[in-house]
């Protein structure tokens, strides 16, 4: 028998609202990426005529190179650190209960919670008082404050997965903590690494506040300088600055394709068990 | 080493206190360095201004309306697209919680708003609604109106961005909950005769609400903070003007940091003020096991 094809008013009014969206976001990514090929674009359907000349102006105009090789260092340097520092505490989180756990973990939820310009601006003068802000260095550290209670939050799940028997059986075998680390949960851990890693890569690229917050001219990020770019509308052609958003799209995208080799969709923004059917 | 250490030792070992704990000391030193020392300090300094008394940053927040109107216009903003993207995502999310072709595709596709974050969106928002953008053009086509209807620099436009990129984390969200409740619950539901409507009033949302309050406190947050969209699709001096903006035109425009510390630190409060009374609504649900059982 065929299943039937008719479905419920519910139905049709659910696919219609999730259709509306698509076609909005189509829109919305379709206007920016056609308005960054076209010769002129004014008041008509599509552009009269197409380029690629865009590009090349964004790239010299926009001094992409920097910006991109700063963003890329940024992003490594956070990830790296946050990781190093994240994972142990993550794996003490997951393991053990002692006086005052929960209360660190409150603590480490905290910077996710709160929205990046309450704290932004205070660490901001701190970073500035110390002479940190302006620089790569700042920009990183800032960047670290929700990125290492990212890395701890991502990691336990991860953790909490591995048999604690395997660890005591190195231990009965005379291992260290040092080397339970190195030779055991480092290379189980591997997939969590990457997964926690390479989500922090995709925050830290998109995050705007805190690198806006705390860069220098020559310490930018991809959207900083895009930012700084749309706010001065009507110095540069408004080509080229879709021309740097489209770049910023695809690097974007080919993270969040990478990521999604490594991670479910849902565990980007939430810690869920897969459905066991 | 000598038997009493020993024995102290053993006592704080037991309670769950031994040398492996020091494992934490690095994270822990980077949130206190980074995070609560900035914020003491941002109290410290917005209680201590260029002239006035200890609580005259507050008093000049308070007292000017351009600024005090800051934390309704933020709210005007923040709780409508907040509470729109959750309700919008449970019908949706209830109906998507089966298993069916191109499911995964699907939530793949409603990472990417997530992924190109606020000012990409505004870009294209500027682009796509504009006055000669794709969407005044097919309304006029369609002869809707006559005249483009303006959607970009004011409130809506920095709704839609809040929805672009708000909507796919609280669907995510409210589908990975949904996919907690275990569907043998409906089914019995339904052996007893139970409609729909009695099937998810009675049954889905209690076991649902309290994953529907924590996905209103993460899309609040989201949309509370919003700052480059206010800025760039907004009306930033005006109908837009977001307590994120007062707070960074004191510390960066007008080099006050009282009084962009007392804006950041009224922000941090109002928005814990927001989230503890959905939490503490919250906790009058049932927050137990979601699973079926004999019991």
């Amino acid at each position: 028998m065929r299943r039937r094809i008719v479905a419920s008013p519910g139905a049709w009014i659910v696919w219609g609202l999730v259709a509306i969206f698509f076609v909005g976001l189509a829109g919305v990514i379709g206007s920016v990426v056609v308005n960054s090929f076209g010769v002129r674009w004014f008041d008509t359907w599509l552009p009269e005529a197409y380029t690629v000349d865009w590009y090349g102006q964004a790239w010299k105009d926009f001094t992409l190179l920097p910006v991109l090789t700063v963003t890329l260092v940024v992003c490594l340097l956070v990830a790296v650190i946050s990781v190093l520092v994240g994972v142990p505490a993550a794996y003490v989180l997951a393991r053990r209960k002692f006086p005052g756990s929960r209360l660190l973990y409150l603590l480490f939820l905290l910077p996710i919670l709160m929205p990046p310009i309450t704290y932004g601006i205070p660490l901001a003068t701190v970073l500035y008082k110390y002479g940190l802000a302006g620089h790569l260095s700042g920009v990183v550290l800032a960047n670290l404050v929700p990125s290492v209670p990212f890395v701890i939050l991502t990691m336990t799940p991860f953790i909490e997965q591995i048999d604690p028997a395997v660890e005591r059986a190195a231990r009965m075998c005379g291992a260290r903590t040092r080397h339970v680390f190195t030779s055991i949960l480092a290379p189980l851990l591997v997939p969590g690494i990457l997964a926690a890693s390479i989500l922090v890569v995709v925050r830290t690229v998109g995050m705007f506040e805190l690198t806006f917050l705390t860069a220098g001219p020559d310490s930018q990020t991809l959207v900083v300088a895009l930012f700084y770019s749309m706010s001065a509308a009507g110095i540069r052609a408004q080509q080229s600055v879709d021309a740097m958003a489209v770049i910023y799209c695809v690097m974007m995208l080919t993270l969040l394709v990478v990521a999604l080799r490594f991670v479910n969709p849902t565990q980007l923004v939430a810690r869920v068990k897969e459905d066991p059917e | 080493m000598t038997a009493p250490t020993l024995a102290v030792r053993h006592r704080l070992a037991e309670r769950g206190i031994d040398p492996q704990l020091l494992l934490l000391v690095p994270a822990t030193v980077f949130v206190v360095a980074l995070f609560v020392y900035p914020f003491c300090y941002g109290i410290a300094v917005s209680l201590q201004p260029a002239q006035g008394g200890a609580l005259a940053a507050y008093r000049t927040f308070f007292s000017d309306a351009y600024q005090r109107d800051t934390i309704t216009t933020t709210l005007a903003i923040a709780l409508p697209a907040a509470l729109f993207n959750v309700l919008a995502a449970v019908p949706i999310a209830y109906r998507m919680r089966g298993r069916f072709r191109g499911k995964r595709l699907l939530t793949t596709v409603l990472v990417v708003p997530i992924t190109l974050g606020t000012v990409l969106t505004a870009e294209g928002l500027l682009n796509f609604l504009g006055p000669t953008g794709w969407f005044n053009r097919v309304l006029i086509f369609l002869k809707v109106t006559d005249q483009p209807v303006t959607l970009t620099h004011n409130y809506w436009g920095v709704f839609f961005s809040l929805i672009i990129t708000g909507f796919p984390f609280a669907f995510l969200l409210v589908l990975s909950y949904l996919s907690g409740i275990d569907p043998s619950l409906e089914r019995a539901a339904a052996t007893l005769g139970a409609g729909w409507v009695q099937r998810f009033f009675r049954i889905t949302l209690p076991l649902l609400a309290p994953g529907l309050a924590t996905t209103f406190c993460l899309t609040f947050v989201l949309a509370f903070s919003v700052f480059p969209s206010a800025i760039l699709v907004g009306d930033p001096s005006g109908s837009t003007r977001v307590i994120s903006i007062a707070a960074y035109e004191a510390a960066y425009v007008r080099y006050d940091y009282a009084g962009a510390s007392a804006a950041a630190i009224v922000m941090g409060a109002v928005e814990l003020l927001v989230i503890s009374v959905v939490l503490g609504l919250r906790s009058l649900l049932y927050t137990g096991s979601t699973a079926g059982g004999k019991g």
